[in-house]
């Protein structure tokens, strides 16, 4: 099969566009930034490709709130997205994009694309990058995880990444529909407070994905580990692990290719 | 409409008089209107006028204002000084020339593309010569001393837009900041009019946050610095590394391209903030000088300016920075020539004067030179990120500036005058040696667990945590090597390693490169010239701990000092660029750009002038010719041999151990260039060939700390043999074998499958085994005497070393 074509969106405010490229450049991929006006003018069609990122950043400068902007615009230029979305192809949303497809109603899934959940400022009032600790839900049916141990280690880098819901009810669908794919934990793996839980974010919820789990929305950075010498620990001699933002990355690319 | 052609008739309009005022008349004109021109100065611009039979405009007094600033000038450093130190006298012609320039001419480095003209300094970068790297630090003091979350934002945009307007731009891959502030924890007599220590530091790190942050540039390899000096002028170093292609390092401009502004638009913020800079602080309210940081709008100026740039669109760039489109067009103008009209400039306020507009610092805004064959993709390009470009005005040949606005003249000026006109006035520097003097010892000596708390929870050490992990370091996927280092991620790493694949977009090239800081006050109280030594071996001391390519390592200085006028002043700063010179040459590293900011004082609560320390901060940059060769500082393993780099000696002036024992004065320690030049070299080397598991400099706190926080950070523990450690002479205080300062020295950890090859590696340097890793994490120091005198486990020392005054 040829190569996917991924497309990661570019707006104004957009940082990690080219990162996210070069991994996927790296997968065999074929990735293009494509900057939003592009939608306005109608000159790319997103069933055009296979594989749509919202990559992080600041869209709009997250005035009003985070992503809240760009969630606007997608919904207005980018309506595909549910088609997308209900044909099994991956979307992800990193960081910024998640903050975009939690405000644009995507996710949580909901048919009617109704916003029902926030991602708002961290309980330590400020921006923090450091690395987390990560369980990924085993129940969980996304596409993304095959392959990954139940434990993994990636970057956060946000000032608004506490996801809060509606109601307690909507935590237990979210359970019950397998849509929570990972959880902030200690070193231990285990459910723990700040600073295992970076932001606050209720039942230490790190990435959702709809039922179907081919998309994801994810606070952490998969594409600031895709080399082994981007961990903090890769000149330790006890260092031996795979570069697992690349392997949830390359598996949206496999999946594609069938 | 009738107002705007009135306020257009204002600065059209001829200063009445001007040319029959007397120079006290001249002068209350300057002071008035901000212009910060001295009698000298503003007595040249009335021979000037008097000889084409006119008076100037307010325009024209506000651009040549601009243009003879300090700011924009550096008159002090290229002034004839004559400089007295002791009993000699000797004329120096141009400072900047006999000193800085010299030593980077003789250096003759090939790989220097760009030095000291561009926006920022150019070296040749990566695996086949493709690229090259720019690199600038600059301050932004005085504005960050009246608002400073909003001068460091300012400050952080201004000088990412210098790397952008580097060659046909550079995209910055990393940014970084020194702060010099008062201590938070300390009452200091404040006139009502400053800000405390607290508040600004705060402000600063939420200005390089929110700004910085939203830019999408790693933030990291900063430093802070705590000084009583700084209480009421604090010193904000901004800077950023950019990546450029090779063949984008030339910039021109012909007579016939376009003079286009993009960005921003212009406002009231920014008047007069290149003269504001150039004068002493004293309360009065500058409140317009200061400007607004708008990150997103930058954002988009830098995205649409790569790509115009990479689709050849235009000639070349500079920044709006000091003096606004005044500054810019006539610097791009050079000898061609400029015809401005401001008709089309998009204005954020209607009530805006001309000459204003020609001088206002608005921010995020560029000055691109565009063959009008481009505009119309120029313009496109720029629009597809929300940016409106602005024709105003094109490059042609009479030498002259022209600027109209309404049909209406505002500047009529000839280049020659502008550039070349201002007078030039012999300064007076005198400095008077102080003597070294024999530092006593504390009458009682403190418990060494004591001292070593003292050390490591004292500000100028204790941990940055809270503040680098508020800024985004990791964005662009390129920070390989990490400011926090070691098995927690949380120990004070030496260096950060920057491998720009987000600017090459190519992951199989895997150059990277690395900066570094080097900053000394203390010692520069005792001696200035030593000082610069001392910041140029620091600055390179660090980034050989990660394993820069020593060989290709270049400077930048930025100098900042009280007011010249005062002959001990400029005194001192002549004998700092004297150290800079000399330690140039000694270490054959060459300065690719430099800043000076003077006039940094400003008078106390009791009205008694302060002015800052002198303050030298040489930054570095090296590339790591393959970064999967970088290291970290924290301790890899137990069983592994510690290695000592250079010589220690009995010099303990400046030092920290000196300070927390209320000791004055002592030797300032010398660095030995012969010495170090050929330690580093074969560090550098061990280090590339894999030699090496972990190298830390010893800077403030000496041997004890670094191997204190060399364990802390790996979870190890070690054992060390003060008899071991090679000496300059024979030392037998103990005190100073664990606490001394003397430069040039680094703590190597070497696997013991390593060490046959790393003993070979570095024949013939001082490279001398004094001690073991243990698994155990205890520091154990064996005295002179060959008696334990010091073990302790390190877990309470972590901790001290963690307690910091803000969090």
């Amino acid at each position: 099969m040829k190569a996917p074509k991924v497309l990661i969106l570019s707006a104004p405010g957009t940082n990690c566009a080219v990162e996210t490229s070069n991994a996927f450049s790296d997968l065999g991929a074929r990735p293009e930034i494509v900057g939003l006006h592009l939608f306005k003018e109608k000159r790319v069609r997103l069933l055009d490709y296979d594989i749509f990122v919202l990559p992080g950043g600041f869209s709009y400068g997250d005035e009003i709130s985070a992503g809240k902007i760009l969630a606007a615009q997608v919904k207005l230029h980018i309506g595909d997205i549910k088609n997308f979305i209900r044909m099994g192809r991956p979307v992800i949303g990193i960081c910024n994009g998640f903050q975009v497809l939690v405000k644009a109603g995507i996710l949580p899934f909901s048919p009617s694309c109704e916003q029902s959940a926030s991602l708002i400022s961290n309980d330590s009032g400020r921006f923090e990058n450091r690395w987390v600790h990560l369980r990924i839900n085993t129940q969980n049916p996304s596409l993304f995880f095959k392959g990954l141990p139940e434990m993994i280690e990636l970057p956060v880098a946000h000032g608004e990444g506490k996801l809060v819901l509606r109601s307690p009810k909507q935590l237990e669908d979210l359970k019950r529909n397998r849509s929570i794919a990972m959880q902030y934990v200690s070193d231990d793996g285990k459910i723990a407070p700040y600073p295992a839980n970076p932001n606050g974010s209720v039942f230490n919820i790190a990435a959702l994905t709809n039922p179907e789990g081919n998309c994801l929305g994810m606070m952490p950075h998969p594409e600031r580990y895709t080399k082994n010498y981007q961990h903090p620990n890769w000149t330790r001699q006890t260092f031996q692990k795979q570069a697992f933002g690349l392997a949830i990355l390359k598996n949206a690319v496999d999946y594609c290719r069938g | 409409m009738t107002e705007k052609i009135e306020s257009a008739i204002q600065s059209s309009r001829e200063i009445a008089d001007f040319n029959s005022l007397t120079p006290k008349g001249l002068m209350n004109l300057s002071v008035q209107n901000l212009w910060s021109l001295n009698e000298k100065e503003i007595l040249t611009v009335q021979a000037h006028f008097r000889s084409l039979k006119r008076n100037p405009t307010r325009a024209e007094m506000e651009t040549i204002a601009q243009s003879w600033s300090e700011h924009c000038r550096h008159k002090t450093f290229k002034s004839p000084i004559r400089y007295q130190e002791g009993s000699k006298t000797v004329l120096i012609k141009n400072l900047f020339e006999e000193t800085i320039a010299r030593a980077t001419r003789q250096t003759k480095k090939p790989w220097c593309l760009s030095v000291f003209k561009d926006n920022a300094g150019i070296v040749s970068f990566g695996s086949k010569g493709k690229w090259a790297l720019a690199f600038k630090v600059e301050t932004h003091n005085h504005p960050c001393a009246i608002e400073p979350k909003g001068g460091a934002e300012t400050g952080l945009g201004g000088v990412i837009r210098d790397v952008l307007a580097a060659g046909l731009g550079a995209k910055p891959v990393l940014s970084t900041n020194v702060f010099c502030v008062a201590p938070p924890n300390k009452k200091l007599p404040l006139p009502a009019s400053a800000l405390s220590a607290e508040r600004i530091l705060r402000g600063l790190v939420a200005g390089v946050r929110d700004y910085g942050n939203r830019m999408g540039i790693p933030t990291a390899a900063g430093g802070l610095y705590f000084d009583d000096g700084y209480a009421l002028n604090p010193l904000v170093f901004v800077g950023c590394v950019g990546v450029l292609p090779a063949q984008a390092v030339k910039k021109e401009i012909r007579p016939g391209d376009l003079i286009v502004a993009a960005g921003g638009f212009t406002g009231k913020d920014g008047l007069h903030g290149a003269t504001f800079s150039s004068a002493n602080l004293n309360g009065d309210d500058h409140s317009t000088a200061v400007q607004i940081g708008h990150p997103l709008n930058e954002k988009r100026v830098m995205e649409a300016l790569l790509k115009a740039r990479d689709q050849k669109l235009y000639r070349s760039v500079t920044d709006c920075g000091a003096g606004g489109f005044s500054s810019a067009v006539t610097e791009m103008a050079d000898i061609v020539g400029a015809r401005v009209s401001l008709d089309k400039e998009i204005l954020k306020a209607s009530d805006m004067e001309p000459w204003e507009i020609w001088v206002s610092e608005s921010q995020e805004r560029m000055v691109f030179a565009v063959p009008p064959s481009n505009l119309k993709a120029f313009e496109k390009v720029f629009a597809d990120e929300g940016v409106k470009i602005r024709v105003i005005g094109e490059f042609v040949k009479t030498g002259r500036i022209e600027v109209s606005w309404n049909g209406q003249n505002l500047v009529n000026l000839s280049l020659k005058f502008l550039n070349n006109g201002l007078p030039i006035e012999e300064k007076k520097a005198v400095y008077n040696p102080v003597k070294p003097s024999e530092s006593r010892a504390p009458h009682q000596s403190k418990p060494l667990p004591e001292q070593l708390k003292e050390i490591l929870s004292h500000l100028n050490v204790c941990s940055r945590e809270w503040l680098i992990r508020q800024y985004d370091h990791e964005v662009q996927g390129g920070t390989v090597i990490k400011p926090l280092q070691g098995a927690r991620h949380d120990g004070p790493g030496d260096a950060c390693v920057i491998w720009p694949q987000a600017a090459t977009r190519d992951t199989s090239d895997l150059s990277g490169f690395t900066i570094g800081h080097g900053l000394n006050p203390s010692s520069g109280k005792l001696d200035p010239y030593l000082m610069a030594w001392l910041c140029a071996d620091e600055a390179l001391r660090n980034i050989l701990c990660v394993g820069a390519d020593i060989s290709r390592a270049a400077f930048l200085d930025n100098f900042c000092w009280g007011n010249p006028e005062n002959p001990q002043v400029l005194g001192s700063l002549v004998r700092a660029a004297l150290g800079c010179r000399d330690a140039s040459l000694g270490f054959q590293v060459p300065f690719i750009s430099g800043k000076d900011s003077l006039y940094n004082e400003s008078k106390d609560a009791f009205g008694k002038t302060i002015s800052v320390p002198g303050t030298l901060l040489i930054s570095s940059i090296a590339p790591i010719p393959n970064i999967e060769k970088a290291i970290t500082m924290d301790m890899k393993g137990p069983g592994n041999s510690l290695y000592m780099v250079g010589q220690t000696g009995e010099d303990m002036g400046g030092s920290l151990y000196n300070e927390l024992n209320g000791i004055s004065g002592g030797v300032v320690p010398r660095v030995d260039a012969r010495c170090a030049k050929r330690n580093f070299a074969a560090v550098s080397k061990a280090i590339s060939k894999g030699l090496v598991a972990s190298a830390h400099d010893l800077s403030e706190g000496g041997l004890l700390a670094a191997v204190t926080e060399m364990a802390f950070s790996g979870e190890f523990g070690a054992m060390i043999d003060l008899d071991a450690i090679p000496k300059q002479k024979p030392i037998y205080s103990t005190d100073v074998l664990l606490f001394s300062e003397t430069p040039s020295r680094i703590l190597l950890e070497v696997k013991p499958e390593s060490e046959a090859a790393f003993i070979k590696c570095v024949k013939g340097s001082c490279v001398k085994k004094i001690g073991t890793s243990i698994a155990n994490p205890i520091i154990k120091i064996i005295g002179l005497d060959g008696l334990v005198l010091f073990e302790e486990s390190v877990a309470p020392f972590k901790a001290a070393w963690q307690r910091t005054v803000l969090s």
